[in-house]
């Protein structure tokens, strides 16, 4: 395993091009959620030609619907969820500037392709590590579709957020690269 | 006759859905452990060493080991001698999950309709009650909040009485297999062979619940569950798929009855945070 690379948000290409598949990074600064629900609504704007609730420009999205925080925590348990699910909406917010996303789980190629176009690359969080996780996620406020409540997006402030380069922008896979070195 | 009221029902369901949502079996935090000693890949190495740190903070701060708190499923096991007092026996169940979710800071994972509104009703329920007529005088509750990302990689197969263990243990692989890194590996594996294509289904995900290091009775089912853990390691999908010896952690096997003309083979997977809780009234 190659040495933890500190990266801050927001990104641009350079910060990307320096990202490789199977880096472990510590992420800084501010990120923001978006599942299902909330990728949905916003690729139905992005096709009524109407301005996004967020500007996405050299951003990163964390696929997360996280729990209720506990009183006293800025957070609940905020783990990833799959990304897969977002991938038909990903493209276009590549298109317009999204520069990483944070998830668990393989992309299609479509995606992957978009990733090269665009300069962006793709985090993975380890799935189930919620709790852990959280410890990391300083500040949280709901910045757009409030009535999605899980869903909704929410605006973080991480600090050394652990994640792994799982797709870099020239489209190296670490799931396609780790497991056959492991097969018997 | 012993009459129980569904106020007891309704505490002991929300107690067993707070314990599940914070604490991991010790059974199974000795199975992680076990696992990252026998871990070959550095990547995989650290991705158990999170989980294992995950566990163990849910459980000292009583928050959510996995914010995916799961859809409620509950297993009860009614003692034909019990009489329950003092109101609906299904609406109690939910009140339980409703208050265990609103109250322990979980998250509400539950859509009205699949396919339209898909509006959250806000209190993770209706659960999923599966309920079984037994003997004697107790109720035996046994929940599993259940979390999508693994079982949306769950299969069923209608295989042919010909394929044998052979095809039963291949279809489980392939099912593993395809999944990838999606289910949040190292996962658990219930597979229910025979009854019919619903039940098979339902005895895998009760098959998760079983402790973790048991295997099934039967010499021969528990030959087939080594096995299928045997070549599900060997694929190499490894800790959060990055790679490694550990893809699942068991294979529970459970089989029934079934007709002359079919096998089928269900298979539930469950991701690494295998939560359930066992209480008996």
């Amino acid at each position: 395993m190659t040495q933890v690379k500190k990266i801050t948000t927001p990104l641009d290409d350079n910060k990307v091009k320096q990202l490789k598949a199977g880096d472990s990074v510590l992420v800084t600064g501010y990120i923001y959620t978006g599942r299902d629900a909330a990728h949905k609504r916003l690729i139905e704007l992005i096709e009524q030609g109407k301005e996004l609730p967020i500007d996405i420009q050299g951003q990163v999205i964390y696929y997360v619907g996280p729990a209720p925080a506990k009183p006293g925590y800025p957070c609940g348990s905020a783990g990833p969820t799959t990304s897969y699910r977002m991938d038909p909406y990903a493209p276009s917010l590549l298109d317009r500037g999204l520069k990483g996303m944070i998830g668990k789980g393989s992309r299609s190629q479509e995606v992957i392709e978009s990733m090269k176009k665009n300069k962006a690359v793709y985090l993975g969080a380890v799935g189930g590590a919620a709790a852990l996780i959280a410890r990391s996620i300083k500040k949280s406020e709901v910045v757009a579709y409030d009535d999605l409540g899980a869903e909704a997006i929410h605006r973080y402030y991480v600090e050394d957020f652990p994640a792994i380069v799982i797709i870099d922008c020239e489209g190296n896979n670490l799931y396609e690269t780790e497991p056959p070195k492991y097969k018997k | 006759m012993r009459e129980i009221n569904t106020t007891q029902i309704k505490s002991k369901v929300k107690e067993l859905f707070l314990k599940a949502n914070y604490h991991i079996d010790q059974d199974l935090m000795q199975r992680l452990e076990e696992a990252l000693k026998e871990e070959t890949s550095s990547i995989g190495k650290s991705v158990l060493q999170m989980i294992i740190e995950n566990n163990k903070i849910a459980s000292s701060e009583e928050i959510a080991i996995c914010q995916d708190t799961g859809l409620a499923v509950v297993f009860v096991e009614l003692g034909q001698q019990i009489c329950i007092v003092g109101g609906d026996f299904a609406e109690v169940i939910n009140q339980g999950v409703k208050e265990a979710y609103q109250e322990g800071y979980l998250r509400k994972s539950v859509v009205d309709d699949p396919v339209f509104e898909r509006k959250n009703t806000k209190t993770n329920t209706p659960a999923i009650i599966y309920t079984d007529i037994v003997p004697g005088d107790k109720i035996k509750l046994t929940v599993l909040p259940k979390g999508f990302g693994s079982e949306n990689m769950s299969a069923l197969a209608m295989l042919k009485p010909a394929d044998g263990p052979e095809g039963i243990v291949n279809f489980i692989v392939e099912t593993v297999r395809k999944a990838g890194p999606n289910p949040c590996p190292p996962t658990i594996i219930g597979v229910g062979i025979g009854g019919t294509a619903d039940k098979a289904m339902v005895i895998a995900k009760k098959a998760i619940a079983r402790k973790m290091g048991e295997h099934n009775q039967n010499e021969r089912y528990a030959s087939m569950e080594k096995e299928a853990l045997e070549k599900i390691n060997n694929l190499g999908i490894g800790p959060a798929g990055l790679g490694g010896r550990t893809t699942s952690l068991a294979v529970h096997i459970d089989y029934l009855p079934t007709h002359i003309a079919g096998m089928p083979v269900a298979i539930n997977v469950c991701c690494h945070a295998a939560r359930h809780a066992e209480g008996i009234l």
